[in-house]
């Protein structure tokens, strides 16, 4: 008869699985998991703090240091924050131009997503590929505003930069790049048997435990919960434009992997109208008082990052520096449920549905 | 370097509470420091260095969070102050602006060609400043406005008006002049019809009062400022059966916690829950304030899974206690660590770190 003893394991926070510096504390019995703590906090740098002591334009920069696979939806959340609060009207085309950095961000997110889960998982050829598609929005982006990661194009009001003379051809060619590569991925991964055994029915968790936790994002949507900020509490020009919002069924790691999926042939959907609008002149910042500084009171704006809600909640005292800046981070949220879903699983599939869940440690611990 | 963290970290231990009574009788801390420094080390030890940073940030304690300023975000922010400047007229009454621009508006007469908003500003200015003087005469003649308003009132209302009026007509030149500025000129005037979300407010404050206590309720407002979110102050008190009623009454099914954020507002501490029903995407912001020397909320987590990190969070940053939470420590900061840093009177014990 085999005697096995429970196993304390410490997974990280050195790990490449765990995507950053994230710390999980297993307790095992032979293969199988009895117990999981996730630690976190090492990459705990106080931006909320700091944020008290800058102006809204000097809080801008850290934002991008949060979710910084998705800096732009973070500049975002911020900025529209601010102007919610202010009533600053932003002019059109600097909104199409957000609009289309934010949906680029979205399929570049995903990308490095899909690379990087296909990699905990084994493959490593998919990670090759999906790098080298991302590295043509990171180029898009680098054009645009001089940075590959961390942006920092949003402000108050509009945008930092206007698009240079035929940027919004190279993103119109893009689009259908990116499409048939889409196609090619998928021939490549979505079918593989052994991709799909690792998936299949991984990490599975129904509706109301999704809501329960709190999960937002592709992480919610794969129970069937049809909730996106983007269709259901309309932000910047979305109600403009024609998009679908992918669900599952099943809740697994299959269904996320499946969501996260059709979300970039979304956005190239979104993109292909985006760019066929896009004001062929016009100011890209709006009429913005020099100092900025909100009316006393408070706001909350949460908008729809790669990884679900990203929210910002101001309270603001009239001045130029917030009182009090707090984000609401999606993977923070969405990792809450890890210790549920683990317990019972094999080391293996701990790989397989951390992944899944998609976290991005910098804003985790922001 | 671990023992050192402790020594350190037993030093600050005492430095929150003694915070609180800084500004009333700053010398009366450094006995005390120094004697419960005393208790958990070597008397040599802790006498070497008790309050070593408190002398830098005393007579900044007010503005705790100005003395937290990293010296690198100072420049900035303070070149960002004078970049305000100018701008700050505009928010002030309608007797500053003029004043300044009137010097300037001289000299703009002098040259002659002066375009008409100039002219308007110059009138308005003038006529601005005889109103203030008029004012000014009377208040020395017959006491404050509203005291002389009895016996001549004839004398001061008609000064006043021209005052109102001056400022009103410097505020319309400015205007045209600075088209930024046109939101905030306007906006009082016209009155507001109710939110269309004042429905939501008015059902949840009935029920919170029919159902969980007729005192539940300390305040109800619409919050323009957050695309008019409903926001309840509840009693800490009743928090957990309001929560309760939140989530599970059939009217209000709020299942959904998408954000809790604690604020410390140097009167208070205050929690802010966002919930909201995704099927019928009614949603509320839902405060608890707690006094700020034992700051605790009732913990939310019994009723949204979804509040046991983020009240960690508070508690680790903040101090806030959450009785009823299963789990309560500290999540970003270390073990160790010592002190709530986003609490308002939070000094760092090594300004280098």
């Amino acid at each position: 008869m085999i005697r096995t003893e429970e196993l304390l394991l410490n997974v990280g926070p050195q790990h490449p699985s765990t995507h950053g510096v994230l710390r999980i504390v297993v307790k095992l019995d032979g293969e199988v998991i009895t117990e999981a703590t996730p630690v976190i906090g090492y990459l705990h740098r106080g931006t909320e703090k700091l944020a008290e002591s800058l102006n809204y334009t000097q809080i801008i920069p850290y934002t991008d240091r949060m979710d910084y696979v998705s800096a732009m939806t973070n500049n975002y959340v911020l900025v529209h924050a601010v102007e919610k609060m202010m009533g600053i009207e932003v002019p059109e085309r600097a909104e199409f131009l957000r609009l289309i950095v934010m949906e680029l961000q979205r399929v570049a997110s995903h990308l490095v997503w899909w690379g990087t889960y296909l990699l905990d998982l084994g493959a490593l050829s998919p990670f090759l590929f999906a790098f080298k598609e991302r590295e043509m929005i990171i180029d898009l982006f680098n054009e645009l505003c001089g940075a590959r990661l961390t942006y920092n194009y949003m402000r108050v009001g509009g945008v930092k930069w206007d698009a240079p003379p035929g940027w919004i051809d190279k993103v119109r060619d893009f689009i259908p790049h990116m499409e048939k590569q889409l196609k090619e991925y998928e021939r490549l991964v979505s079918g593989n048997e052994i991709f799909l055994a690792r998936v299949r029915g991984i990490g599975k968790y129904d509706a109301e435990t999704a809501i329960a936790y709190g999960l937002s994002g592709a992480n919610l949507r794969c129970t069937g919960v049809k909730w996106d900020l983007r269709k259901n509490e309309p932000y910047s020009l979305y109600d403009r434009f024609e998009f679908d919002v992918p669900v599952g069924t099943n809740g697994d790691c299959y269904d996320r992997y499946m969501i996260r999926f059709e979300e970039m042939r979304q956005s190239l959907r979104i993109l292909k109208q985006a760019v066929e609008q896009f004001p062929s002149s016009g100011e890209t910042m709006g009429k913005v008082p020099r100092a900025i500084r909100p009316p006393a009171g408070e706001t909350y704006v949460r908008i729809e990052s790669p990884r679900g809600e990203i929210g910002c909640h101001i309270v603001s005292k009239g001045k130029a520096e917030p009182y009090r800046l707090k984000f609401r981070r999606p993977s923070f949220m969405n990792l809450q449920i890890l210790p549920k879903l683990l317990v019972g699983e094999t080391m293996t599939n701990l790989i397989a549905i951390l992944g899944g869940v998609d976290i991005v440690l910098g804003e985790v611990d922001c | 370097m671990s023992e050192e963290n402790k020594r350190e970290a037993g030093r600050q231990e005492t430095s929150p509470a003694a915070e609180q009574q800084e500004p009333a009788a700053p010398e009366q801390r450094e006995p005390a420091n120094t004697q419960e420094v005393a208790g958990a080390e070597p008397a040599g030890a802790g006498a070497e260095h008790p309050n070593q940073p408190q002398p830098d940030t005393m007579p900044e304690h007010p503005d705790a969070s100005a003395s937290d300023k990293p010296a690198e975000p100072a420049a900035p922010s303070a070149a960002d102050a004078n970049a305000d400047a100018p701008a700050a007229p505009a928010e002030a009454g309608g007797d500053a602006a003029p004043a300044g621009a009137g010097e300037g508006a001289g000299a703009g007469a002098g040259a002659g060609a002066v375009d008409p908003e100039r002219e308007a500003k110059i009138k308005a200015v003038q006529e601005a400043r005889a109103a203030r003087l008029a004012a000014k005469a009377a208040a020395e003649a017959g006491g404050d406005a509203s005291a002389g308003a009895g016996a001549g009132a004839g004398a001061v209302d008609p000064e006043r008006e021209a005052k109102i009026k001056a400022a009103q007509e410097a505020r319309a030149a400015r205007l045209a002049a600075k088209a930024a500025a046109e939101g905030g000129g306007d906006a009082p005037a016209e009155p507001k019809p109710p939110s269309p979300k004042q429905p939501w407010l008015d059902e949840a404050v009935e029920l919170l009062k029919s159902e969980v206590h007729p005192e539940a309720v300390e305040e109800a407002a619409i919050n323009e400022l957050s695309d008019d979110m409903p926001t309840i102050t509840v009693k800490a008190g009743h928090w957990r059966a309001a929560a309760e009623l939140l989530k599970s009454h059939e009217k209000l099914g709020c299942n959904y916690l998408r954000n809790v954020t604690g604020v410390d507002y140097e009167t208070h501490m205050e929690v802010v829950y966002f919930v909201i029903n995704l099927e019928t995407k009614r949603e509320y912001a839902i405060k608890i304030r707690t006094d700020r020397d034992q700051p605790s909320v009732p913990s939310a987590v019994p009723v949204w899974l979804s509040a046991d990190w983020p009240e960690r969070e508070i508690y680790d940053l903040l101090g806030i206690d959450f009785p009823g939470h299963p789990d309560l420590r500290r999540i970003m900061m270390p073990d160790d660590w010592v002190g709530h840093p986003l609490r308002k009177d939070y000094v760092p014990l090594d300004p280098e770190v």
